[in-house]
């Protein structure tokens, strides 16, 4: 079982690798049969890469979904809001002494109209993965994120979330400044919005962390996404006391973007570039922006209070019990 | 007949039975034990209580009808030994889920009321509870009566998975127009309260209480020392805690919840408030 996504993405790097050689040296050779045979060589690994790459996309499970959804090269908020986006502005601080990094947000223009972003960011390298916190929020992320709630009201505009984040931060200080009731903010300001609010669930949609800033009109998640009411590995720790066993609590949780989406707590799936969002960013961009194009021009067909009211009876109905 | 036995949620069965302090270990006759809340009369700690038990001390005699008692959960997930574990829990605590919910009177008041029963899967939330929990507050809503919700649990059930995150969403709705109304909400915090349940309906109350140091904490402590929180002040994650740190409004001695309530009731729902018999 492969722990993480490069080692899960492995055989098909060096296959990747192998056919870039081939070209390499059809490219040096002069001897016109040997040209020709790299390069027949290199097409038909091509050929045999595409096949595997096909298997081993159509053999993902919860698991290696989950290996996906964390992968460092996938978009993260930034790089969507730096390509779908334009004239974004960040703005930051809590306005009540905070400043977290975990969550950026701020007004931008979506095909010609103002909108408010907000979503979890996560650092790739080893000293911006630390300046952001590994996209764990602490209150003030939550708290900044409800004062542009507010002003996306103030101002009309549509919200759109990005969720990305394995967990809320559980530290002492998070805990000291209320980072419950930060989240159970966001999600009340939210409902309280009269505007269309869309979320997209872009890699690691992580627990309270992630509906925190997710109780949209819309709840969207990309293919490889997960969404997850527990990380599998803590999951596992509670149930089996064996956290090495996040495989076997990834199938159980069922938290890849097709059951959400069958069991109805989910509103669309957006496909992702053959290979995976990480392997296409201009790709995965395109089929975000449209996804978002498409349920924005929905949205804005209701009435303010159709959509505080629809909104409102969409979360309202789930559950899974019985009265009889 | 005298007997030695560990404290638990059950009421002892037998006058003149003895019982030891889970906190200071001190030996405590059962009838004074009753008589205190089964609050200890030497150090005070406030053991656990079930649903039934709280609603017997707080409100009126006799006064709570239940309701939403045929609510199940329906097993979404198909989540391994999730149906085993229910129908052991409702075999325990003979009850069909995490949550009792219904109308009481609170010194002739009416005020709708959900009260975590703790020994159900360590009162974790998962669709039915969120949904009763919801339910009161709606009931609360309709009938301008004010909505007391006491908790106790560990958060959200994670054998109904993302069916149990949207409890969180389900039920801070709930809240939210429920507070839009003008109905007053008072959520009382009880040992343990954590999770998904702190982080959702139970923090955005208009009024927090909390009993004395109950255990009031969004991640498990386990989760905190994984994330390598190493160094935790003595009454992390207390009720004593969240008070000095602004998160909620009062700790409230058991003997002094009854009182406390109905007096916010009386001065939060002065201009609704309906009386009953």
């Amino acid at each position: 079982m492969a722990m993480d996504h490069n080692e899960w993405e492995r055989p098909l790097r060096d296959l990747e690798e192998g056919v870039a050689k081939l070209w390499e040296l059809e490219k040096k050779e002069k001897d016109p049969v040997k040209r020709a045979k790299y390069g027949d060589q290199a097409r038909e690994f091509q050929a045999k890469l595409e096949g595997f790459q096909d298997v081993l996309y159509r053999n993902i499970g919860p698991w290696e979904q989950v290996l996906i959804a964390r992968a460092l090269k996938r978009p993260y908020t930034l790089d969507y809001v730096q390509s779908i986006f334009s004239n974004f502005v960040e703005l930051q601080g809590d306005r009540a002494g905070f400043v977290d990094n975990a969550i950026v947000g701020g007004p931008a223009m979506f095909e010609g109209r103002p909108v408010m972003i907000v979503g979890h960011q996560k650092g790739r390298n080893i000293q911006d993965r630390q300046f952001r916190s590994f996209g764990m929020a602490k209150p003030e992320g939550y708290r900044k994120a409800i004062r542009l709630f507010e002003m996306a009201e103030r101002f009309r505009m549509p919200v759109i979330s990005f969720v990305d984040t394995p967990a809320a931060d559980p530290g002492v200080e998070s805990e000291a400044r209320g980072i419950s009731e930060a989240i159970a903010a966001g999600m009340y300001k939210m409902f309280q919005l009269t505007v269309p609010t869309i979320a997209v669930v872009i890699g690691e949609g992580g627990s309270g962390g992630a509906i925190g800033i997710a109780t949209s009109s819309r709840v969207l998640m990309l293919e490889h996404a997960v969404y997850s009411v527990i990380p599998p590995e803590g999951c596992a720790a509670i149930l089996w006391r064996a956290p090495e066993r996040g495989s076997d609590a990834a199938k159980a949780l069922q938290l890849t973007a097709h059951r959400a989406k069958e069991f109805g707590l989910i509103d669309d799936i957006v496909s992702e570039p053959k290979g995976g969002a990480h392997r296409d960013w201009p790709g995965a961009s395109e089929m975000v922006r449209n996804a978002i194009a498409k349920h924005l021009g929905e949205l804005s067909e209701l009435t303010d209070e159709e959509l505080r009211e629809s909104r409102y009876q969409k979360f309202r109905a789930m559950g899974a019990f019985t009265s009889s | 007949m005298v007997s030695f036995s560990i404290l638990s949620n059950r009421t002892p069965d037998r006058a003149g039975a003895f019982l030891q302090c889970l906190n200071c270990k001190k030996t405590i006759f059962s009838v004074d034990f009753e008589q205190n809340l089964r609050v200890c009369p030497y150090c005070g700690h406030h053991h656990r209580l079930s649903a039934k038990q709280r609603i017997d001390f707080t409100f009126d005699a006799d006064s709570f009808e239940e309701f939403d008692t045929d609510l199940r959960s329906l097993d979404p997930l198909q989540f391994p030994e999730y149906s085993e574990k229910l129908a052991a829990a409702v075999a325990k605590t003979n009850a069909n889920d995490s949550i009792f919910s219904g109308r009481a009177t609170l010194d002739g008041h009416g005020v709708m009321i959900a009260v975590a029963e703790f020994s159900f899967m360590g009162g974790s939330m998962g669709s039915v509870a969120g949904e009763k929990i919801t339910r009161t507050l709606e009931r609360a809503e309709k009938a301008g009566e004010p909505a007391i919700v006491f908790s106790a649990s560990g958060g959200a059930r994670m054998q109904e998975g993302l069916y149990s995150l949207m409890q969180m969403a389900k039920t801070t709705a709930a809240a939210q127009r429920c507070s839009k109304s003008g109905v007053p909400y008072i959520s009382v915090l009880t040992d343990p309260t954590t999770g998904g349940v702190l982080a959702s309906y139970a923090s955005i109350a208009d009024v927090i209480l909390a009993e004395p140091k109950a255990l009031i904490g969004f991640a498990g402590a386990r989760v905190s020392k994984q994330a390598g929180v190493s160094k935790v002040p003595d009454d992390f994650q207390t009720a004593e805690f969240a008070l000095s740190h602004g998160m909620i409004d009062r700790i409230v001695p058991r003997k002094e919840m009854r009182s406390t309530l109905a007096n916010l009731v009386k001065l939060l729902g002065a201009a609704r408030l309906s009386t009953s018999a």
